[in-house]
């Protein structure tokens, strides 16, 4: 049986189209191989970017880990791991599950056919390893999770707008009368990040065949759009996107409708009007000027009321179906990544606030912050969908082993909570530390006294990490056995259903 | 007439402007008065664009990722104002391209490190950084010491013209004499320093044959902060 009829019985089983509310289309041949692409692609960045982060963690308590060579220092080995992280294992992510849930729930097949799926497909993931190959070379413009260069800016650009052709034209050709809520925040989380793209990387090269540009902003226009970019990168590309994947999966997986229709209707235009004014407070008490930081503020504080908005339809969802919490593999972590979600978006407005910043700036809690949203909330809930999907879309009956979920879901978990609470832990005592003065009025502690009692808390974050990593290593065995070994789990019942 | 959101579900094109005109707001608001409000940057004197060498030595700073650990924004705390020196003005980084402010502090803040240490200190620390720091997490930078690649400094210069720093004719014409001129105490630096006061003038590496990307990171890094003389400004040069 070749590939092609493998995905047509999948699609076509009942035993899919029985699962959730959204009604699965048995109608139209949809474009399945590609999305068996994208999660073989997103497994393999999950690692490549875990592994990363426990390298930089450990270099940041055994310095003799950066080996004194260009290629292997923090400095260049750090946007590797945030962009493997975020655009590698999340994008490929993101952009997969967009491309099965668009077709799902328009009940037709992707706009271009596999042409184009392919084409975003190895155009992605070429816009990967060339920023990558290009960090190590110390080829960046410097901008965080904007590093690529102008000429990898302009391949992504193109893979970009394809991107949102192919999505936009397949929800135009729909089946269904109204476009599902999921889209909504796809959508926007496409033609949002396209915006920040080009205006935060507008650049002059030095030459056509160089690697080298100046980006057009300077000083504090640059940072204020830098930072409109960067948090925007957290608001469109980390939460609206990945909450498109929520609102597909979880009334899939709980075979529940969406807690409120109404809730989701008032929290996405206010998360996409709210995010977006949210990037000052990554500038508190700097050369920006004062109105621009308490714009900033207040915007993020409200925001706290949107993010929680999606929590609570998230988890609502659950109603009549928590049971599901214990048996469910895909429930478990998706359901676990929106309570993250919401703790994160409570500290988020929490550290936005300028007395408080004062203190969390430049500081590790930042960091834990960050890991805390995306360990617990996009890596997890990417977990979740993996769990989902590769069953449906290599036709298996179920996962491999529950047992082996659960032991991710603990090491995992685990992981965690060392890491963020190794980071609140360092990041609150060096800030205090910062600003410590003793009773004759002089500084308490000189810079290099704070760096060296972070010392143990570096060595409890690099081992939550490995934890993290483990994990997602069982995660891919299992996800291996339930492929190459699911066929005995097959209910021989169900295979003659699927195939007649 | 009742405001119907079925209207909007049923409408790709309409969701799609709809949504897009939405994320449009909070930017345009936050950034465009960042141009058009004269007083976003301090009246303050001094800032110049920067010297060939020290553009070179930045690029080194942005290829090695060094804002990943230091920032250059000093905030008017007490003790930053101590440990740092004077809060950062955003004059000062009104020609860098991108800016360098910085997230975190692995390490200390670097706005006003320019003149705080020798260029023998500098080397030392940026060679092997425990053997002068013996506490210091930092990464080793040893293969620094290898030529400056700087065949195209003028292009540099042009693509930052190009991008609206002030170079002029002149500093182009020079911009090769300038950079090796800079970097040997025996050149003739009279032109160098009229086009560009204050610039540090030194045989950085210790080594005068070879032109090296270590002259280059530390005449950046010896000049950073030290271009505003504080002691000439006055309040109302600095109300944003």
């Amino acid at each position: 049986m070749s590939l092609a009829d493998t995905s047509h019985a999948a699609s076509a089983s009942p035993g899919v189209a029985v699962r959730g509310v959204v009604r699965a289309a048995a109608d139209e041949d949809q474009v399945e191989n590609v999305i068996r692409a994208f999660v073989i692609a997103t497994c393999f960045w999950a690692i490549a970017a875990f592994a990363a982060g426990v390298l930089i963690a450990l270099q940041l308590a055994i310095p003799q880990l950066n080996l004194d060579l260009e290629w292997t220092t923090f400095g260049r080995l750090r946007p590797l791991h945030t962009s493997a992280a975020i655009f590698a294992f999340g994008g490929t992510a993101l952009i997969g599950s967009s491309l099965y849930i668009v077709q799902r729930t328009c009940r037709t097949r992707l706009f271009g056919g596999e042409p184009a799926g392919w084409f975003i497909f190895w155009g992605y993931q070429l816009f990967i390893v060339m920023a990558a190959t290009g960090y190590l070379m110390g080829v960046t413009q410097s901008k965080e999770y904007a590093e690529p260069e102008w000429y990898v800016d302009l391949l992504l650009t193109v893979v970009w707008v394809v991107y949102l052709i192919v999505f936009l034209g397949t929800i135009m050709k729909r089946r269904e009368r109204h476009i599902y809520v999921a889209n909504w925040f796809l959508l926007s989380f496409i033609v949002t990040v396209a915006m920040l793209h080009i205006v935060n990387n507008a650049a002059v090269p030095v030459s056509f065949f160089g690697t080298k540009s100046y980006i057009v902003w300077a000083g504090v226009q640059d940072a204020m759009t830098q930072w409109w970019y960067g948090h925007n990168a957290v608001g469109f590309f980390l939460t609206a996107g990945f909450l498109g994947m929520m609102y597909y999966f979880i009334p899939k997986a709980a075979n529940r409708p969406v807690y409120s229709y109404r809730l989701s209707i008032i929290h996405f235009w206010a998360l996409i009007f709210l995010y977006i004014w949210a990037g000052p407070h990554h500038l508190h008490y700097t050369a920006l000027p004062d109105w621009a930081q308490s714009l900033g503020m207040v915007f993020s504080v409200m925001l706290w009321m949107p993010s929680w908005g999606g929590m609570i339809n998230g988890l609502m969802t659950l109603s009549g179906a928590w049971d599901k919490l214990r048996t469910d593999p895909s429930l478990r972590f998706t359901v676990t990544s929106v309570g993250f979600y919401g703790m994160s978006t409570f500290e988020g407005p929490m550290m936005s606030i300028k007395q408080v910043n004062g203190l969390s700036h430049y500081t590790d809690w930042t960091i834990g912050h960050v890991h805390s949203g995306a360990l617990g909330w996009n890596a997890f809930i990417t977990f979740g969908v993996l769990y989902y999907l590769v069953p449906v879309l290599w036709g298996r009956k179920e996962i491999y082993s529950r047992t082996l979920v659960a032991w991710h879901f603990w090491t995992a978990t685990l992981g965690i909570v060392l890491y963020i609470t190794a980071m609140w832990v360092s990041g609150i005592m060096q800030g205090l530390m910062w600003r410590a003065y003793d009773e004759l009025g002089f500084l308490q502690y000189s810079f290099i006294e704070t760096v060296e009692a972070m010392k143990p808390f570096y060595f409890i974050r690099a081992l939550g990490g490995v934890l993290f990593l483990t994990g997602g290593l069982i995660m891919i065995y299992n996800l291996w056995r339930t492929v190459t070994s699911g066929e005995k789990a097959e209910k021989p019942v169900r295979l003659a259903v699927a195939q007649a | 007439m009742r405001f119907n959101h079925g209207m909007i579900e049923r409408n790709s094109v309409l969701l799609l402007v709809l949504s897009f005109l939405t994320v449009t707001i909070g930017g345009i608001a936050e950034i465009v008065p960042l141009f058009a409000v004269e007083t976003t940057i301090e009246r303050v004197k001094g800032v110049r664009p920067y010297t060939p060498l020290e553009l070179a030595g930045r690029n080194i700073y942005v290829r090695e990722g060094c804002y990943l650990c230091h920032s250059q924004q000093i905030r008017p705390f007490r003790d930053e104002y101590e440990r740092y020196g004077h809060y950062s003005l955003a004059a000062e980084s009104m020609y860098d391209h991108p800016f360098q402010w910085g997230s975190k502090r692995t390490g200390p803040d670097l706005a006003r490190v320019g003149g705080r240490y020798s260029h023998e200190w500098h080397m030392a620390h940026l060679i092997a950084p425990r053997s002068v720091v013996p506490e210091s997490i930092m990464p080793g930078y040893p293969f620094l010491v290898r030529r400056l690649d700087a065949a195209d400094i003028v292009g540099h210069l042009k693509a930052n013209r190009a991008v609206g720093v002030p170079y002029t004719d002149e500093m182009l014409a020079n911009a090769r004499a300038d950079l090796e001129a800079q970097a040997n105490p025996d050149a003739d630096t009279v032109g160098l320093l009229k086009r560009y006061p204050k610039a540090v003038v030194g045989n950085f590496d210790g080594d005068a044959a070879t032109l090296t990307e270590m002259d280059a990171l530390i005449a950046y890094l010896q000049m950073l902060g030290t271009l505003v003389r504080f002691s000439d400004v006055r309040p109302e040069h600095l109300k944003q």
